[in-house]
């Protein structure tokens, strides 16, 4: 089991995202999980190795080092990453529930003229409308949440994202205030700015694409409800042509249609 | 043979669960084997090294380490996860048993080899029960091997070859104790997914019976029975009960 496996699972909601969601998904595997695997966990491979104190009292090291790291950043950022992917998988269990449902409506004989056999039902792409909408836009949210909270905690911890490269420590059994100093600082200093840059944007992205679902909601809504009030008698017809000329402009898009019932 | 392996059995099992049972896969493989094989694994890997005891005598932090980490908490975590999925394969194995019955006997003996009806049912059953009992079986041995499910920063260790009680550091508690809480939270939530399930199953099963004893007329036949039988049998949650009533058909007793 490793980050390639996450991958499969998430990068499986891909094709029912929108496009800035295909764009997040290739930011957080490509510019977190890789430089995480190929260069943060070298750097921080030999962390504890490398701290020293400045003194020969066992154990004073070990308690100076837990104390000024509780976590480590690897160990956080690997947490964060697991976090903020699975609210994806949401998604692929509602559209996995979706599919289940209408193989079985399909079995029964309902649905037998939108498809022409199972294998269509499974390769058809589910449109992000209804209930799924609801779900899509919750997993958002929450990956928002999961975001802001581990930067939160990384800020939390280490009292911001800069390390120093000397600490005074004076818990027992450290005799007196004694310097520790940890193992290259700058380069740390430089990845976990980069780690926490790749958080922001991933997080900008998040906020667009809740923006731009629910813009795009509000906008059809009002133009509904404007077709309706200037054509009553002609309202089926017109907005049933207006949604097939929607459709079809829209179609390279990952259109929004409709409103969560 | 790595955790790979048992990723790729595992997925088998998924396309004969319920609902729960997959939301169960989920966390195991990205809750649990995911996060031990990037974080978890890693935070343990030097702990007898960096295990420090305040003496110089020779053996000391040997006898002392051993004495307080008898098996690691990682090599435990590790232990329970391998315990906890394989009673899936219970399922796995029973439908390759009927499908290898129906291959044998060249015709067609289950309405789906993979459908929860019949002896598969109980398999399930038995598979739930088996895992919960393991989840909580290891949380039990965790708490008390290490006393609770916090990490120490100290332990004093009076041990022979030590020469008096030494002070004995061990290394990053803090990370530690976080990590064996995610596991402790994780196999909890597991728990309550199979009992969930457990409830869900049964739950089912009875309300399908009853169901079926109040929606018989008094002038029903056997002949209506079967025929019930055969249309409700593709079904998850299928009452076994059922079945025993239609000993004529070979398609509802094949076990």
């Amino acid at each position: 089991m490793d980050w390639g496996t996450l991958h499969t699972f998430v990068g499986g909601v891909n094709k029912h995202s929108t496009s800035i969601g295909k764009v997040w998904i290739t930011v957080i595997f490509i510019f977190r999980v890789m430089i995480l695997v190929v260069a943060a966990q070298e750097v921080w491979g030999d962390e504890q190795e490398d701290f020293v104190c400045n003194t020969l009292q066992p154990g004073c090291k070990n308690v100076c080092y837990d104390h000024f790291f509780p976590v480590s950043h690897i160990r956080l950022w690997a947490l964060q990453l697991i976090f903020v992917s699975t609210p994806a998988l949401l998604v692929a269990m509602h559209v996995t529930y979706y599919r289940h449902e209408t193989t079985r409506k399909f079995r029964r004989g309902e649905k037998r003229n939108e498809f022409k056999d199972i294998e269509d039902i499974k390769k058809q792409k589910v449109r992000i409308e209804g209930s799924l909408w609801w779900t899509y836009t919750s997993s958002i949210f929450f990956r928002i949440i999961f975001e802001a909270a581990f930067m939160y905690v990384f800020y939390f911890l280490y009292n911001g994202y800069h390390l120093p490269w000397v600490l005074k420590c004076g818990i027992d059994p450290c005799p007196n205030l004694v310097d520790c100093f940890i193992s290259r600082p700058t380069e740390k200093t430089v990845f976990t700015i980069f780690m926490i840059s790749a958080s922001v944007i991933c997080m900008l992205l998040n906020v667009a694409e809740l923006c731009y679902l629910l813009l795009k909601v509000c906008f059809r809504r009002s133009k509904r409800a404007k077709t309706q009030r200037n054509h009553p008698n002609h309202t089926l017809k017109e907005s049933k042509q207006n949604e097939m000329n929607e459709l079809i402009s829209d179609s390279g898009q990952n259109a929004i249609t409709g409103f969560p019932s | 043979m790595s955790w790979m392996f048992l990723r790729d059995l595992l997925s088998g099992v998924n396309k004969y669960s319920t609902g729960i049972g997959r939301i169960w896969l989920a966390v195991i493989f990205i809750f649990r084997l995911l996060v031990y094989m990037v974080a978890a694994e890693h935070v343990w890997k030097d702990e007898q090294k960096e295990f420090e005891c305040n003496i110089r005598q020779p053996g000391c932090e040997n006898m002392c380490f051993d004495y307080f980490f008898p098996i690691s908490q990682v090599r435990l975590w590790a232990l329970q996860l391998i315990m906890v999925s394989t009673p899936s394969l219970l399922v796995v194995l029973h439908v390759a048993y009927r499908e290898g019955r129906e291959k044998k006997h060249k015709k067609k003996l289950y309405v789906s080899p993979g459908a929860m009806d019949g002896g598969l049912w109980y398999t399930y059953l038995i598979s739930l029960i088996v895992k919960t009992v393991f989840e909580i079986g290891f949380l039990v041995l965790f708490y008390k091997l290490y006393d609770g499910f916090s990490v120490p920063y100290l332990v004093k260790c009076d041990l022979k070859p030590c020469p008096n009680t030494v002070d004995c550091f061990i290394s990053k508690p803090t990370e530690k104790t976080i990590f064996i809480l995610f596991l402790v939270i994780t196999s909890c939530l597991c728990i309550v997914l199979n009992f969930t399930e457990l409830s869900f199953l049964v739950l089912k099963c009875f309300v399908k019976c009853c169901l079926q004893q109040y929606s018989k007329k008094p002038t029903s036949s056997m002949c209506e029975c079967h025929n019930l039988t055969n249309v409700e049998c593709g079904e998850i949650g299928d009452p076994p009960l059922l079945h025993k009533q239609n000993s004529g058909l070979a398609t509802s007793t094949a076990q």
